[in-house]
């Protein structure tokens, strides 16, 4: 079923989503400083800012505490660009979902690696994240299939409607945990904007230089792909439908960007028990009401 | 212009400083002054820093707390000495527990001056800082070798 040319079409869009995503995200995250100073009344830096800061960090003195961090970050920056690359191949959507949970795994285990307390609190907060919103996501990926017909993404170019029609309450349910995974307020408990709002800035408290470099461009490939999971519930047989899907990715940021502004974090118990209340209701009865009418 | 002045992450210490000029660092950051127009945010970690912000004068107690964050702090990096305090232990410089300014424990490159120190004085004085974070950034790009040699000699 899966030949080589799978292979291919998969080897060739995560280096095209690799060189992209960043690119993309980058612009985006410029956008969210830029429309976040605005919020609170600044001018806020320029758009390309993100860009500034890694450069920077690129070209800072190399140190780390030990030598598999930043292997460990390589690996989740490595598989967050084949869950891209699989992803935009038009292949398999839960395959994608899972390549995304290895990447955290990875993250997680490099910040365990450093053996700081602050790292460690962050690695204990990202893994509640990851318990958190890995039920939903699971269950888009199941009313993805429900609603197509396919977990392949391609599979949305052939079909008559789009998701969003017979799973909507899926995907209401994929945006409320989108804030987990953008790592928006109330739910950035792991590792927060800035260092001074929580714990050192938690996961990536011992990351520095080039390491933290690679985190932010993850963190923007990242960003992309959950934009674009979210986008892909408004994709049909109608080409038109690419430009509503892109037009939805940026209207679900900036909502994130409003949400961010305007909420306090909250404690890690709130977040579980919302996300899986969430999970439960919005995507478990959706769910159900397809299988069984 | 070298990328380390378009984006200088700060650090903020205070030593034993009365409050008056951290809360004047902290309005630099309010809408008023606006910092980060410059790509300046305050990170509170010293490992993402590269402008260490010092406010208050160094006592016995808080000087290995400042020489750590110092060390902490990768290059290129520079010490900017926020108030009077910092730069000589203004008033409190005869107290029984104060040894005196920032540069006794570690070097100061910026001195800003003030009582409390301005918020205007400090976005001026970390524009200074930058212009020598900018020729730190230059000489490590140059001479990137010793400083590999350091990290593997450690």
């Amino acid at each position: 079923m899966y030949g080589l040319d799978t292979v291919v079409a998969t080897i060739v869009a995560t280096i095209v989503f690799a060189i992209l995503a960043p690119i993309v995200g980058c612009l985006l995250a410029g956008l969210d400083r830029k429309v976040s100073a605005r919020m609170q009344g600044r001018v806020g830096p320029p758009l390309l800012q993100p860009y500034y800061d890694v450069r920077k960090l690129m070209g800072k003195e190399r140190a780390s505490v030990n030598g598999s961090e930043s292997v460990y970050v390589t690996c989740a920056i490595l598989f967050t660009f084949i869950a891209g690359g699989v992803f935009f191949a038009g292949g398999n959507f839960l395959l994608s979902v899972f390549l995304v949970t290895l990447s955290a795994l990875f993250f997680i285990i490099a910040a365990y690696s450093t053996r700081s307390p602050y790292a460690e609190i962050g690695a204990h907060r990202e893994t509640l994240q990851v318990m958190s919103y890995e039920p939903m996501v699971l269950l888009m990926a199941v009313g993805f299939f429900m609603a197509i017909g396919t977990f392949d993404t391609a599979g949305v170019f052939t079909a008559e409607l789009p998701a969003i029609c017979s799973v909507w309450g899926v995907f209401l349910g994929f945006l409320f945990v989108l804030t987990i995974k953008l790592r928006k307020s109330p739910f950035d408990l792991s590792m927060s904007h800035h260092a001074h709002q929580e714990i050192v800035r938690g996961v990536t408290t011992e990351m520095s230089g080039p390491t933290l470099a690679k985190v932010e461009i993850m963190h923007w490939a990242e960003n992309v792909l959950f934009l674009s999971w979210t986008a892909i519930f408004f994709v049909w047989a109608n080409p038109a439908s690419i430009a509503l899907a892109v037009v939805v990715g940026i209207v679900a940021y900036f909502l994130e960007v409003f949400i961010d502004n305007n909420f306090a974090r909250v404690k890690w118990q709130a977040m579980l028990k919302s996300a899986w209340a969430v999970a439960l209701v919005l995507g478990g009865i959706n769910i159900a009401v397809l299988a069984f009418i | 212009m070298t990328y380390a002045t378009k984006s200088p992450w700060v650090i903020h210490y205070d030593a034993s400083s009365c409050n008056g000029c951290d809360i004047e660092v902290l309005a630099a950051l309010c809408p008023g002054y606006d910092v980060e127009r410059f790509g300046i945010i305050n990170t509170g970690n010293p490992k993402h820093a590269d402008i260490f912000l010092v406010t208050g004068s160094v006592n016995e107690r808080n000087i290995h707390v400042v020489k750590e964050i110092y060390d902490q702090m990768l290059e290129p990096k520079v010490v900017v000495a926020c108030g009077i305090c910092a730069c000589s232990g203004g008033i409190f410089h005869d107290c029984y527990n104060v040894i005196g300014g920032v540069d006794q424990a570690i070097p100061v490159d910026v001195y800003v001056p003030g009582c409390a120190v301005r918020p205007e004085s400090i976005v001026d004085g970390v524009v200074q800082a930058l212009g020598i974070l900018e020729e730190k950034a230059k000489a490590l790009a140059e001479g990137k070798a010793p400083a590999e040699e350091k990290e593997g000699g450690e």
